[in-house]
């Protein structure tokens, strides 16, 4: 009992500290000039989505646009109100950035997992995590207020999809039953994921952040299996026969 | 061990209370000694539906917090012997509930009576979400209409998930009871069918409780329906859903209203 309570101390040898590299899942906010319009499609769709970046990581790509430092400031304080919390930065040169704004983030890539490798002089080794496809099956209903979410694969629901639940998957999506909820796929920049259900009754699809609501179904396509696929920037949902 | 069961919907207004009293009355008449307990505290209604409100001494919160024994605070009732109610605190709120408190009152509801019933309050808040902590089983009453029916699904996930049950790993047995249905209204559209909410919902059946002005008037009168119109088309479908609560197999009919001799004669002619 006593020797899993004492820490081996062959590590602390020499007194020197191992740094780990770790590397996480965080959605991308990429604005594109002008900001204001972007802000306001932003909040557009967190009215459709509201508290959707709750307690998500998100990072802030700056690489489409210019912006002086208090601008960047200013940015990341804007959607810090809309509830979004940056926790780093990517595409700003360095010195644009001040101690009170998050970090620069180097070398993010947009595949789920990827293993980064270090820069020059940094001290930090990037594990490589497994890059096997992984799926999640969930052999329930899901129920209205529930959210699944998995970014490292495919999603499996072997039952439905309930009004007010959401599926949110890395990969694709596939609901062995009705869905009236809403599911948004590829959602690590994949754009070749899929959704596929056996009916489609659905609030919302989306696929690597291109999106359709119910409003923008086509009747035609109730009752019967559909698929929804990306073609370049347009959400496509075709029957299934 | 008495069961105990929990009658919860989401949404208010559906017959959670109506069915409490209902289920319960029918059960003790078969001889069992059944505890229906009113969670919604600071509206309460279960008392005046029990026909008990002007007996009110004690209630659940008084227990609770240790005020009065349970035995003090249940109220027998005054046509079935073997039927008792523990009443909510009008004039207090739902914080005075504590969890370990109801733990400890479900414990000995548990040991004195065979089954103990607790009308939820609506809402997924603390008060649904305690009333339903302890419970085996679950009643999850809908009525056959789209926000009904969202809202119950959405409580169908929290006894999956915030329940002791949910919690130690073990699923909790959920029957559904389809409350305040017309079947005329259903069969022009303006009301879900029943397969629709079954196909929506995936619960087991329990009931299919037709819509009757009896209710109404049954509480008005300070009974349940199984008690104050014995007879009704609701109250013989609350009689069959205790009897499939028990675990008896009976046969799903929705029991229409019987029309008396004189309707059916003149009833004929005016068509």
């Amino acid at each position: 009992m006593l020797s899993e309570v004492l820490a081996p101390s062959t590590a602390r040898h020499g007194g020197s500290m191992r740094l780990r590299g770790r590397s996480y899942l965080a959605f991308a906010l990429a604005p594109e000039p002008p900001i204001a319009e972007w802000l306001a499609e932003l909040d557009l769709w967190l009215r459709g989505s509201p508290g959707f970046f709750a307690g998500r990581p998100a990072v802030l790509d700056l690489s489409a646009v210019t912006l002086t430092s208090s601008a960047v400031a200013h940015l990341v304080s804007e959607l810090g109100e809309r509830g979004i919390r940056i926790m780093g930065l990517e595409g700003v040169a360095p010195e644009k950035l001040g101690p009170g704004l998050p970090p620069l983030l180097s070398a993010g890539r947009p595949a789920p997992g990827g293993a980064t490798e270090p820069a020059p002089g940094e001290a930090q080794v990037a594990k490589a995590p497994d890059s096997a496809p992984r799926s999640m099956v969930i052999d329930t209903n899901v129920r209205s207020g529930q959210s699944v979410f998995f970014p490292d694969g495919d999603v499996v629901v072997l039952g439905s999809v309930s009004s007010g639940a959401e599926v949110i998957a890395g990969g694709s999506v596939h609901v062995y039953g009705t869905l009236r909820g809403r599911v948004m796929a590829g959602t690590s920049g994949n754009g070749g994921a899929r959704i596929f259900c056996r009916r489609i009754e659905a609030e919302l699809v989306a696929i690597d952040g291109y999106y359709r609501t119910a409003v923008s179904l086509d009747p035609q396509h109730s009752d019967r299996p559909v698929q929804a696929w990306l073609a370049g920037e347009s959400l496509i949902i075709s029957a299934m026969e | 061990m008495g069961k105990v069961i929990v009658v919860t919907s989401g949404k208010g207004g559906v017959g959670k209370t109506t069915s409490t009293a209902a289920l319960g009355a029918a059960l003790a008449r078969s001889g069992n000694n059944v505890a229906v307990v009113d969670f919604d505290v600071g509206l309460r209604n279960l008392d005046i539906v029990m026909g008990a409100e002007r007996r009110v001494v004690f209630d659940l919160i008084n227990v609770v917090q240790g005020t009065a024994k349970l035995t003090q605070a249940v109220i027998r009732d005054k046509r079935i012997e073997t039927l008792y109610l523990l009443p909510a605190s009008q004039t207090r709120d739902k914080d005075a509930l504590t969890e370990d408190g109801i733990a400890r009152v479900i414990a000995e509801l548990r040991m004195r009576f065979d089954w103990v019933i607790c009308d939820s309050p609506a809402g997924i808040e603390r008060g649904a979400t305690l009333a339903m902590r302890f419970a085996d089983e679950a009643v999850i009453v809908t009525n056959p209409e789209v926000s009904s029916v969202r809202d119950s699904d959405r409580i169908i996930g929290l006894l999956d998930s915030k329940t002791l049950k949910a919690e130690l790993g073990e699923r909790m047995p959920k029957h559904l009871l389809i409350a305040r249905f017309d079947p005329l209204r259903a069969s022009r559209g303006e009301m879900l069918n029943i397969e629709d909410v079954l196909e929506i919902l995936s619960v087991p059946l329990l009931g299919i409780i037709p819509e009757s002005e009896e209710v109404l008037r049954a509480s008005n009168l300070g009974a349940p329906i199984t008690v104050c119109g014995r007879d009704s088309a609701p109250s013989r479908a609350y009689y069959d859903a205790a009897r499939r609560l028990a675990g008896e197999d009976v046969e799903m009919t929705i029991p229409s209203e019987r029309r008396g001799l004189f309707t059916k004669l003149f009833g004929r002619r005016a068509a």
